[in-house]
């Protein structure tokens, strides 16, 4: 006979907010029969079951893909961005992390920059800010270049490669004890940095991604290393020293502004 | 002009700032420290380095300027990167658990920073700005090390520069772009080693002054 899945039963301590102006509190909720083989959000989909049956409003979060790699989903859980198992997103957190009896803590993912739109649901576009400010390279229309035209070393291509796994949900910000995006936007500049197409607007890239990053309220790198310990996806700071550099060579040595 | 006033307006210019003005202080400490390696050899060893290090005159009083400019940088940045950290998370979490990274050492290094600042003035005030018309700077600071409260203020106070050279180090290599698998993880472990050094090199000082007392 097949064995049933182990339920366990959670208390949710989680944060409540109605909309970004209203004040939010935390809510205990009791939850029953918690199979460990659901992941994160599917647990917070069945506890929604239980609200919505009760007619009470259910939580509001955001995911998209469920399989971590889209970067739409993401809460503090127990003081963890995207809970206590490292280089997972929060759809790919299974409750099996977690042990029958627990109080577990959720709230938003916590900057001035990410405003709460309610409950667990922050405001990230200021992540697509930076992103329109330099993220991408002007590649003009035309016939399609050939494949290897450009030869691109396999070390190189690897770092781009691993700057370019950031899947910009924002961990890096909740997991900074100064809400600093600095893992966030030297994911965006190394992975273009590196490779040959993205080095004609190097410069201006470093200088307005990071220009806009400051304005939008984020704090300043301290070099605390909890962004590259909290992502998901891994990113190394060794992306923050070459956007440093970046960004340094731009000031001094480039024309751009 | 307005170039330099937007990279040191940005937050990668003011940790530049940072980085090498604390990395000049670390200079600064070394060269300190070799300094007062000669209160070992006795009094007279310690006066004849003093009598030479005021020989030098105009270059002493240059010196001592521009490790007043660099203070003045480093704390202005350090308070200003202080406040807008702060800011930057209106809302502490409820629960704050490390991920892995941060430490003791950069954690604190606000308050550390505030403390040496602190310090900084007591100390100029015990052995700089008296009078030693009537006595040699080596009575002075023997005399002062015998109150063993002092002896308490200057190892507890060099036990927190300790602090915040551990992460300042290697942090100020980060900040400069300085970081290569090849040898960061080199520099992580030189940066607890300065920090003992620095820590160490000036804590056992008034321990020895206070016991010769
Ligand atoms: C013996 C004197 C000092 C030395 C050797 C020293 C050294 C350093 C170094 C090397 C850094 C790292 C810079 C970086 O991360 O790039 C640093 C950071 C810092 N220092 Fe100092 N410092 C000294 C005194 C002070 C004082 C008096 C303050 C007063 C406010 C201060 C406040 C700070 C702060 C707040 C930071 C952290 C900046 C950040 O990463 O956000 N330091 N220091
Ligand atoms: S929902 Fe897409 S990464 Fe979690």
């Amino acid at each position: 006979m097949k064995k049933l899945p182990k339920t366990i039963n959670l208390t949710l301590k989680v944060w409540r907010q109605q909309q970004s102006e209203k004040k939010g509190h935390f809510e205990n909720i009791a939850t029953q029969n918690i199979a460990v083989h659901m992941s994160f959000i599917e647990m917070l989909d069945s506890v929604n079951e239980q609200l919505t049956l009760e007619g009470k409003d259910p939580i509001a979060f955001d995911n998209d893909c469920r399989e971590g790699i889209c970067g739409t989903c993401g809460a503090v859980v127990d003081g963890r961005a995207h809970g206590p198992q490292k280089a997972t997103t929060l759809c790919q957190l299974h409750m099996r992390q977690f042990s029958d009896g627990d109080t577990i803590v959720v709230e938003p993912f916590r900057a001035r920059a990410f405003k709460v739109v309610k409950d667990l649901v922050v405001d990230r576009s200021s992540l697509d800010k930076i992103m329109a400010a330099g993220g991408y390279i002007s590649a003009n229309t035309g016939g399609a270049p050939d494949g290897n035209a450009i030869p691109i070393a396999q070390e190189i291509a690897e770092k781009a490669m691993d700057a370019a796994a950031c899947i910009g949900c924002g961990a890096c910000v909740a997991a900074c004890p100064s809400a600093s995006a600095m893992l966030f936007v030297s994911g965006k500049v190394s992975q273009l940095a590196l490779l040959p197409q993205g080095r004609p607007e190097a410069a201006r890239r470093a200088l307005n991604m990071v220009k806009t990053m400051d304005t939008c309220g984020f704090g300043n790198c301290s070099n605390h290393r909890e962004c590259e310990n909290a992502c998901p996806k891994e990113l190394s700071i060794i992306n923050i020293a070459r956007l440093n550099r970046e960004y340094l060579k731009a000031s001094f040595f480039s024309d751009a502004t | 002009m307005s170039w330099l006033i937007q990279i040191f307006s940005s937050s990668v210019g003011k940790k530049l700032l940072m980085a090498v003005t604390g990395l000049c202080f670390i200079g600064f400490l070394a060269a300190h420290l070799a300094g007062n390696l000669s209160l070992y050899a006795g009094g007279a060893a310690f006066n004849a380095y003093a009598e030479k290090l005021h020989s030098l005159g105009p270059i002493l009083v240059v010196f001592e300027l521009g490790l007043l400019a660099l203070a003045l940088i480093h704390v202005i940045t350090g308070i200003t990167l202080f406040v807008q950290n702060y800011k930057a998370r209106s809302v502490p979490y409820e629960k704050d658990k490390a991920a892995g990274g941060r430490t003791l050492s950069s954690l604190t290094m606000p308050y550390t920073g505030f403390i040496i600042l602190g310090f900084i003035v007591f100390h100029l005030i015990n052995f700089s700005f008296v009078d030693k018309s009537d006595r040699t700077i080596f009575e002075i600071v023997r005399a002062a090390f015998v109150n063993p409260i002092y002896m308490i203020i200057y190892l507890v106070v060099m036990i927190i520069v300790a602090l915040h050279v551990r992460h300042g180090f290697w942090s100020a290599f980060q900040t400069l772009g300085v970081n290569h698998p090849k040898y960061m993880p080199a520099l992580m472990v030189l940066s607890v080693i300065v920090g003992l050094i620095i820590g160490l090199g000036f804590g056992l000082l008034p321990i020895y002054l206070w016991t010769i007392g």
